[in-house]
């Protein structure tokens, strides 16, 4: 009796001594990090190299000579996908910049309506945003036939397709990213700079082209790559508005036409060049930027003193605020409308809520919203407890091949979903280790690993910005007191980062339930998600169903945001953080 | 050389009738002058220089430049060298881009500013920094760049923020000679804003001493040193004893009151104050001035001690007189013998030549 009461507490002595001698132990870092290096190489990195095997596996390296052949749909695509990505970058540029230098440097009425709404074209998942500019924007669309009954004309006015409709909502949705980028580099630099400029005798101009623009441009440059790879990423736009020859379209009518070597050849070539604009854009923020801090003298935003631009100010204020919001309206009003009852009416003519019943109570197309939020929810749990551990062996831990694992997150980033869901394909159409011996494609697990694969960077991002914030002596003070290496980690790192972790989670959940772009390559008719089903509706014409499909993701997008935007400090650089990285 | 003018600069930042960051603040800056603006964080200090340097146009007041009104001119037409508390280099430059800077908007010929900006560099004791980059610099190289920046334009003022807030101890003490000594050689009219008394007394000709807003005090740093014109002076310029004692008689220049002890002590009232017999007077007494003496000595202040702090060339001794006195006394005592300790009890005596009465 005595002796096995004596010994109890002595081993599990022992198993703590060990544990937290181990937790410090060299080797202890390694041990964690095994298996999520594991999982990176299965899921990332070793279908890319499947990718690469299968598109030199009938012709040997025939598929990308094409690349280089004066003309043909490979080179042609190539081109065109590069030209609207710098066409893009010029235009979020302008449009994005503007709007910080005048949300953040100037007061006039409007200017908090403005602000509100800013980010909200940008917010809606890929396919549903690009259908709701194409019934906004495009020849079918509410402005130009609207133009065409004011104006009286035969032909739709101011009507964007092709190219031009692709850069519409490049522009509307990726503005963002210099918006913000600017924003912040505008709040973070240190006032008494510029004015040290004016004391110094320069004007307003010198000032701008000597100071504040060189100060600018490292924010400029990040968000130009990002645009850049973001557009040569995009996919729903071209389909949406018939620009057949761009690398993602390649990928998507090879693969459905059967010919896999060809749409592996296509995200091949696109995997590379999102990854060497991913090391480009590494290896520019590890340069200096212009941030630093200052005392409580703040910049002070100017009061607009023309008259004329004062009372305008309020006027463009509201039109820019209905332009940004035009198109959730557009879509919430398309989802009360009778399908079939919109043909050459500037608006739907005939309203009914039958959408959204038979959305919910037709078993067939309540299917696709089961499917989405399970698959969805599984990718999730997946992305957090990878994503968190992952967070926090690249911020707190010291291993050999700590950035490559860091590399690694960020590679599942940088791939285009269509790049990801070839990859899948390639790697898992057969068993292999990773899948247990099971051949994934045409089951139903190649779709929440695909999200998995494409949102575990969110939840990384999201979970190492909340880190980032929690300084490392809590831990260590937890540890000072006593506490084991888990007790500390689960006491008062995971509880400090839970905010983020959420936000993380959240979104990675969302964006799910948005996902498009790597299902509409490996659904089959089991597991349809929300967004193929809103595709497939729109092909039979049912626009009003897809609306309503496309309210529920919409709506479920906005829930988020506002309790991402109430959680406390942790949640909301968070949330930053991840969205930042968001495409 | 020019003389700058504040009259009646009054600045409100918000139109609801809050308290104004600086209040009625009047005040004129001799040509060649040092002059500072001291007070704790908040006083409006800042504020002030902000609007001579034209970053705020006052609410009401004027600001002159020598004959030249400057109330609402443009920051970056007044001719002003600023030197700003984090220095403000532009980080994209070199230190000679960044000293040029203000060169090259004044088109001064390349040639000239070459030689002005090495000038000014070996002037601040950084040659051959030229092509450093900012990021590459001490804290106190970059506050030399700053200064170098701001004195190269030859300004018809030299402002300076809190500049030697961000340098350690010792680092401050050098370089507000070395500011001195500049300033003096260009003889560039100064106006200096700090928070530290000690800073103030070392490198200025005169002191203003603000709080909320207002100005307290201008004098020479003998002047708000010695003749504190009220009590938030003299406390706030060193360790200042100030004792509320009732007033046993008056005449023009001089009070007696009456000390906790039972003696009596004449103090001088630079205007009388309006004091009279029955009123309670507010005397300053310095820490270096009280003396200590044995506890049975007739007429002495008698108290406990409550702390002794040796700090190199003195030791503070700090006494609980008791009540009907405003605290505690501090004797700064050259020689303090080794037995004095916490717990003994000490006798107290105040000079009257060096007893001052202060407004509250």
């Amino acid at each position: 009796m005595t002796a096995v009461s004596s010994t109890v507490p002595s081993r599990r002595g022992e198993w703590a001594r060990r544990l937290r001698g181990g937790a410090s132990a060299a080797w202890f870092p390694y041990l964690l990090v095994a298996p999520l290096v594991l999982i990176l190489w299965g899921y990332v990195v070793q279908p890319m190299l499947a990718t690469f095997a299968e598109s030199v596996s009938d012709d040997g390296t025939a598929n990308y000579t094409q690349f280089l052949t004066s003309s043909g749909v490979a080179r042609t695509s190539l081109i065109t996908s590069l030209v609207i990505s710098a066409a893009s970058v010029l235009l979020c540029g302008v449009v994005g910049v503007a709007m910080a230098f005048l949300l953040k440097r100037f007061s006039f009425a409007g200017r908090r309506l403005i602000e509100a709404f800013i980010l909200v074209p940008a917010a809606l998942p890929p396919l549903i945003g690009a259908i709701s500019f194409q019934l906004l924007y495009s020849e079918i669309g509410i402005l130009p036939r609207g133009l065409q009954q004011l104006l009286g004309t035969a032909q739709p006015v101011l009507a964007f397709d092709g190219i031009a409709g692709v850069l519409v909502v490049h522009t509307f949705t990726m503005y963002p990213f210099f918006y913000l980028a600017a924003s912040a580099a505008l709040a973070g630099f240190d006032p008494s700079i510029e004015e040290a400029a004016y004391n110094l005798g320069a004007g307003r101009i010198r000032v701008w082209r000597t100071v504040l623009l060189p100060m600018l441009t490292p924010a400029l440059v990040s968000a130009s790559l990002l645009v850049f790879m973001t557009s040569l990423a995009s996919y729903t736009a071209p389909l949406l508005f018939g620009v057949d020859q761009t690398m993602t379209m390649q990928i998507y009518i090879n693969r459905t036409n059967g010919d896999l070597p060809m749409a592996s050849t296509y995200a091949a070539v696109l995997g590379l060049v999102s990854i060497a604009f991913l090391l480009l854009m590494r290896w520019y923020e590890g340069r200096r930027s212009y941030l630093s801090q200052s005392k409580g003298v703040s910049a002070q935003r100017r009061e607009i003193a023309n008259p004329i631009g004062r009372w305008l100010a309020p006027v463009a204020s509201v039109l820019a605020a209905l332009v940004l919001l035009a198109p959730v309206a557009t879509i919430a009003l398309v989802a009360f409308s009778a399908d079939g009852s919109w043909t050459t009416e500037v608006i739907p003519s005939a309203y009914t809520m039958d959408n959204f019943v038979t959305i919910f109570s037709e078993p067939r197309a309540f299917e696709p919203i089961l499917n989405s939020l399970k698959m969805s929810v599984l990718a999730t749990a997946g992305c957090v407890v990878v994503g968190v551990l992952i967070a926090y062996a690249v911020r707190r831990l010291k291993f050999v091949g700590r950035s490559l694992l860091d590399v690694g997150v960020m590679i599942a980033w940088a791939l285009p979903g269509t790049v990801v869901a070839i990859n899948l394909i390639s790697a898992f159409s057969t068993g292999n280790g990773f899948s247990f011996g099971q051949a994934l494609i045409g089951t139903f697990w190649i779709l929440p690993l695909a999200y998995f694969v494409r949102f575990l960077p969110l939840v990384f991002r999201a979970s190492s910005a909340s880190l980032a914030l929690i300084d490392p002596s809590l831990e260590e003070a937890a540890r000072n007191l006593g506490a084991s290496w888990w007790r500390a980690f689960l006491s008062i790192t995971v509880r400090l980062m839970l905010p983020g972790v959420i936000v993380g989670a959240l979104l990675a959940f969302v964006h799910g339930v948005g996902e498009f772009v790597a299902s509409v390559l490996i659904y089959t008719s089991s597991t349809t998600p929300i967004s193929v089903a809103i595709n497939n509706r729109m092909y039979s014409f049912e626009i009003g169903t897809a609306a309503a499909y496309g309210m529920l993701q919409v709506v479920l997008i906005f829930v988020v945001m506002w309790f991402s935007g109430r959680l406390e400090g942790g949640g909301r650089a968070a949330s930053r953080g991840a969205e930042q990285w968001t495409n | 050389m020019i003389d700058v003018k504040l009259e009646s600069v009054s600045k409100r930042f918000t139109r609801s009738g809050e308290a104004a960051a600086v209040d009625d603040v009047t005040l004129t800056i001799a040509a060649g002058e040092f002059f500072t603006l001291l007070g704790p964080s908040g006083c409006g200090k800042t504020t002030t220089l902000r609007m001579v340097a034209g970053f705020y146009f006052p609410t009401a007041g004027h600001i002159h430049f020598g004959e030249q009104d400057v109330t609402r001119l443009a920051p970056n037409k007044r001719d002003t060298g600023m030197v700003f508390q984090n220095y403000a280099l532009f980080p994209h430059m070199s230190v000679a881009q960044n000293v040029a800077y203000g060169l090259k908007v004044r088109k001064v010929s390349r040639a000239d500013t070459a030689r002005r900006v090495a000038q000014a560099l070996t002037e601040v004791h950084l040659d051959g920094y030229g092509t450093r980059r900012i990021d590459e610099l001490s804290g106190g190289q970059q506050q030399r760049v700053a200064l170098a920046r701001a004195l190269v334009i030859r300004p018809r003022t030299l402002l300076l923020d809190e500049p030697l807030s961000n340098l350690d101890a010792k680092l401050r003490e050098e370089t507000r000679t070395e500011i001195r000594r500049i300033q003096r050689e260009s003889g560039t009219t100064s106006l200096y804003v700090t928070h530290d008394q000690a800073e103030a007394m070392a490198m200025s000709d005169r002191i203003a001493v603000m709080r909320s807003g207002q100005v307290q005090q201008i004098g020479t740093p003998r002047e708000v040193y010695h003749e504190p014109a009220n009590a938030f002076v003299a406390r706030f310029i060193g360790r200042s004893n100030v004792l509320s004692l009732p007033v046993t008689s008056a005449e023009a220049t001089r009070v007696g009151v009456a000390l906790p002890g039972g003696g009596r002590v004449t103090a001088t009232a630079p205007d009388g104050h309006g004091l009279g017999e029955g009123d309670t007077a507010l005397v300053a007494a310095r820490p270096e001035h009280v003396v200590l003496v044995s506890p049975e000595e007739p007429d002495a202040i008698r108290g406990t001690v409550t702390g002794v702090e040796f700090t190199g060339m003195a030791t503070h001794v700090t006494v609980d007189i008791g009540a009907g006195a405003d605290g505690d006394v501090t004797v700064a005592a050259v020689d303090v013998p080794d037995r004095v300790d916490v717990g003994d009890r000490v006798g107290l005596r105040l000079p009257a030549e060096r007893l001052w009465v202060v407004r509250p």
